[in-house]
């Protein structure tokens, strides 16, 4: 750097503004500039011919920023212009990913209704042919809970205790590899998961397997790193000084743990739980290689085949006909419910029994 | 380059909750004026008013009037930007840009005003960095993170940067509260160089500290939990610590206060 | 004058661990054991997945790496992951391009641009969508999507072929390409790369963000100066929690890619696979054999997940201020 020679030059300015007023845009303008925006997008869409109302947004929306600058750069001057433009890209943003997920809510409420009622929800696709309307989605709602069911109970205790071990007593290099592969085990992809407790069928028993229970040990692999990620947070929150408070009247720490530590989470942890449940009631891919799915109801997990909704979804898809289609709308709906539901009452057991430490 | 300030009939919100009530006031340019009073009496809201940072917080809403030399703080067609690059300010705990050098720290408000040249910015960065008496600490090392210095250091680097781009008016809010005695020490001196350029208005519990330091001393107090905080009295620094006007004024510089 | 939390004089609690009791030794054995199992279990994944797809690819008379077909069921067997990692690669990269910088403005919006009463409802619907399950954004892909991207697809197909990877072979075909493919993706990891980025920014000191308003910073300036070098490294991995979903995603790609062994580089053209689709569509119709030359693709999708993730909490780590990543 050349600091030695600048002493003997003079100092340049740095630019000030001479008066704290401006001109300034009203503050109306951004809303007009959009509306004058989407008319000329719309004009323009319309007299081009051009069919995609997708086309005609992205013309409205570069119009937008376009004008944005332009106008602000001449009445307020550059930066404020960029900001301008800025403001207008994280406002656009925001839009453009509202409406795909609009659109996905609205969809399939709007086609889920046209065959959802008490008839759907009761009975299976026994004796419907693909291309008939009616049936239900009754065995793929049992072979859904059932997997779950059965998912929740293996990962739930494991997860917990997991997250006890590296919250309570973890401190050496295991903790941490535990650590580490908690956070991978989130990334593996749900068709691995499937995949895996494939080949282990095929090592340890020699066959493919076609049982829910296949599906739940993938599920539950799915679900662990999410539950233990969840309560180990939640037990992070619970203050050191119940847990001192507790040890210090001689209880030990094992009854410290069950006694006072998880009571103090357990709203936070069933959220965790819950929320996992949800993410899980959603997954096919494992589904599909490991239970294949079914027509008919089958209540026993452990063995033959099985449905469950989102697989069911996936299956009605595939048969590529308008009966079909509606069913898998339908069964969207009913799986979308569940799913929102969950977390619904997840959030809600948070709120209510979030840890009261104050600040 | 310093400019007077005109208070006149201020008051700040934080949304339905009056902070300061009714404030008028006049500082002097190329002169310190501190602000002292209880914790909570809003005399760091009142600065804050004086570069429009107040309505930054959630909530935040002043009523009333600052002029800077006649102009209207509060003016419709005054941008706050304008505002605050016209009104620098230094805060309670010191905050250089964590991810920047020395060097760029100094130089980040020049950028935003548009001075691009290396010569010119060299310049700069070094006469502010003398101004702010840490020049011979870091000349060797322009290039280390800003958050590699100690507590005073950083200080002083925030107290070059808002220099840098040169305003009219400094505000320090409580600059060293955070700082040991010697670092205070430091700023302290620093603040008596500054005034020949800057109005400066500090806030500070440190009584000794404004005495040290300022001209004219503005004392705040509240009436209670939950009232808005009021300027008790405005005086010559001398005066309010000798023989201050108001009875509140005594009983809180003589530690008789609450 | 300033309140000064005095400290509790107690003294601290004396922990009387020289004896340990019964269950307390069972206790921790449990929870230690649950620690290690999990690891186990991540073991296993890999080992049996390499021990399945070993046989397969020694049996394989094609290359596993270059080949573009999947066809196990020939004598002799020939399939190859050349079409399968171009898929998943080049789809991902087309919704990292849209969803990053899409999320990261959500992010901002709902942290810096939305009136404050807005902020924390348009998060909690964010969190939500992050739980619409992959087959109903399938579903929607294959019966909203698809038809909606047409005429898009025309367009682009028309103005900007010359850059070759807008070119379209059959102008006429359905939208069931990798493009699609790429936009549905950037949907789906939109939310889990909005969230974390936005924990991320919402833990930008409000002190640094001051510094630059009193600079005399426009907003933006504020972020730019402030926020995004400081939120950086949490918004990459952010980004790459995201991709390691957009590789792994099975059901959405099944359902709207129409798949075929061939490698292209017009990515609207209706041709091309990924890892996941591969396998859920080989599935049914493969015998065991083919099942295992399938666990052998998938093993190759774990692995590169494994390592996207596996940098993606490597960077968060560095970052000891970060902790939330959930999900």
């Amino acid at each position: 750097m050349s600091h030695a020679s600048s002493d003997a030059k003079p100092t340049p300015r740095v630019p000030a503004p001479d008066k704290l007023s401006s001109r300034r845009l009203p503050r109306w303008s951004p809303l007009a500039i959009a509306v004058g925006a989407v008319a000329i997008g719309a004009a323009i869409g319309a007299g081009a011919g051009l069919s995609s109302h997708i086309q005609w947004g992205l013309i409205a929306l570069a119009l937008f920023v376009l004008g944005s600058y332009a106008i602000t750069a001449r009445v307020e001057g550059t930066r404020q212009a960029k900001d301008r433009v800025a403001t207008s890209l994280i406002w656009s943003s925001f839009v453009v990913a509202v409406i795909p997920l609009y659109s996905l809510v609205q969809t399939t409420i709007s086609k889920g209704v046209k065959v959802l009622d008490g008839t759907f929800l009761t009975h299976s696709m026994n004796n419907v042919l693909t291309i008939q309307p009616g049936g239900g989605v009754y065995h793929a709602i049992i072979g859904t809970l059932e997997q779950v069911g059965i998912a929740t109970v293996i990962a739930a205790p494991i997860g917990i205790l997991t997250a006890v071990y590296l919250v309570e007593y973890g401190r050496g290099t295991l903790a941490k590899w535990v650590t580490f592969f908690v956070d991978v085990m989130t990334g593996v992809p749900s068709i691995v998961a499937g995949l895996f407790i494939l080949s282990l069928w095929f090592v340890l028993v020699g066959s493919a397997p076609a049982s829910g229970f296949a599906g739940s040990l993938a599920l539950a692999i799915l679900m662990l790193p999410v539950v233990v990620r969840s309560t180990e947070e939640m037990l992070k929150l619970v203050p050191n000084e119940l847990r001192e408070a507790s040890l210090a009247l001689g209880v030990p720490k094992w009854r410290t743990i069950t006694k006072v530590v998880i009571p103090t989470a357990i709203g936070g942890i069933t959220t965790g739980v819950m929320l996992a449940i949800s993410r899980i009631a959603g997954e096919s891919a494992p589904i599909a290689l490991l239970v294949f799915g079914s027509n008919l109801i089958n209540t026993n997990p452990f063995s033959g085949p099985q449905s469950s909704l989102p697989y069911y979804i996936y299956q009605q898809y595939g048969n590529g006909n308008d009966p079909s289609y509606n069913r898998a709308w339908a069964a969207a709906l009913v799986l979308i419910a569940f799913v929102m539901i969950l977390n619904a009452v997840a959030r809600g057991i948070a709120r209510w029994k979030a840890p009261k430490t104050g600040r | 380059m310093a400019k007077r300030i005109d208070v006149s009939g201020l008051s700040a919100f934080y949304g339905t909750h009056r902070a300061i009530d009714d404030i008028s006031m006049t500082v002097e340019p190329r002169s310190v004026t501190a602000f002292i009073g209880p914790s909570g009496c809003g005399k760091s809201t009142f600065l804050r008013t004086l570069n429009r940072m107040h309505e930054v917080t959630p909530g935040g809403r002043v009523e009333g009037k600052v002029l800077l030399d006649d102009e209207n703080l509060y003016a419709s067609n005054v941008d706050p930007v304008t505002v605050r690059r016209t009104v620098g300010m230094v805060f309670q705990r010191p905050n250089p840009f964590p991810t920047m050098s020395i060097y760029d720290n100094v130089a980040a408000g020049l950028k935003l005003n548009g001075v691009r040249k290396k010569g010119e910015l060299d310049t700069i960065v070094e006469k502010s960095l003398k101004g702010a008496n840490l020049w011979n600490e870091v000349k060797d090392r322009l290039n280390r993170p800003g958050s590699g210095l100690s507590g005073g250091q950083q200080q002083r680097l925030c107290i070059a940067r808002a220099i840098a781009v040169e305003p009219q008016v400094l505000l320090m809010d409580e600059p060293c509260s955070a700082l040991d005695p010697i670092s205070t020490l430091a700023i302290e001196d620093l603040i008596g160089e500054l005034k020949s350029r800057f109005t400066i208005v500090i806030v500070t519990h440190n009584m000794q500290q404004a005495a040290r330091v300022s001209d004219r001393t503005a004392f705040f107090n509240l009436a209670g939990v939950g009232q808005p905080g009021k300027l008790i009295e405005i005086d010559e620094t001398e005066r309010i610590f000798s023989n201050p006007s108001v009875q509140a004024t005594e009983d809180y510089i003589s530690g008789r206060f609450g | 004058m300033t309140t000064i939390e005095t400290p509790p004089a107690a003294a601290p609690p004396r922990k009387a661990a020289t004896v340990t009791r019964a269950g307390d030794r069972v206790f921790a054995a449990m929870s230690r054991g649950s620690g290690i199992l999990l690891l186990v279990v991540m073991a296993a994944i890999a080992v049996f997945l390499t021990v399945r797809a070993a046989s397969a690819i020694s049996k394989d008379h094609g290359n596993f790496l270059t080949t573009f077909e999947w066809t196990p069921s020939l004598n002799p067997p020939v399939f190859g992951i050349a079409v399968l990692a171009y898929g998943t690669v080049v789809s991902s990269i087309i919704a990292m391009l849209i969803a990053v910088p899409i999320a990261l403005g959500i992010a901002l919006f709902i942290t810096h641009y939305a009136p404050r009463r807005l902020g924390g409802p348009i998060a909690y619907v964010i969190d939500l969508l992050a739980a619409v399950p992959s087959i109903i954004y399938g579903l929607w892909g294959a019966l909203f999507l698809v038809p909606h991207l047409k005429g898009l697809n025309l367009w682009l197909d028309n103005y900007l072929s010359w850059t070759v990877i807008f070119h379209k072979s059959d102008p006429n075909s359905a939208a069931r390409s990798l493009f699609t493919v790429g936009i549905l993706l950037a949907i789906m990891i939109l939310p889990i790369i909005t969230n974390v980025s936005r924990e991320v920014i919402n833990q930008v000191p409000k002190m640094h963000q001051e510094a630059a308003l009193a600079l005399g910073a426009t907003r933006w300036e504020v972020i730019r100066l402030s926020v995004l070098p400081f939120a950086r490294s949490g918004v990459i991995s952010a980004s790459m929690l995201g991709l390691g979903r957009a590789l792994g995603e099975t059901m959405a790609v099944a359902t709207v890619l129409s798949a075929s062994p061939v490698l292209s580089a017009h990515i609207l053209d209706p041709v091309g696979g990924t890892f996941s689709q591969n396998i859920v569509a080989k599935f049914g119709e493969a015998d065991e054999f083919g099942r295992d030359a399938l666990i052998a693709s998938g093993l190759v999708l774990f692995v590169i997940t494994l390592l996207v993730n596996g940098a993606a909490r490597l960077i968060i780590a560095r970052r000891k201020e970060y902790s939330g990543a959930n999900a």
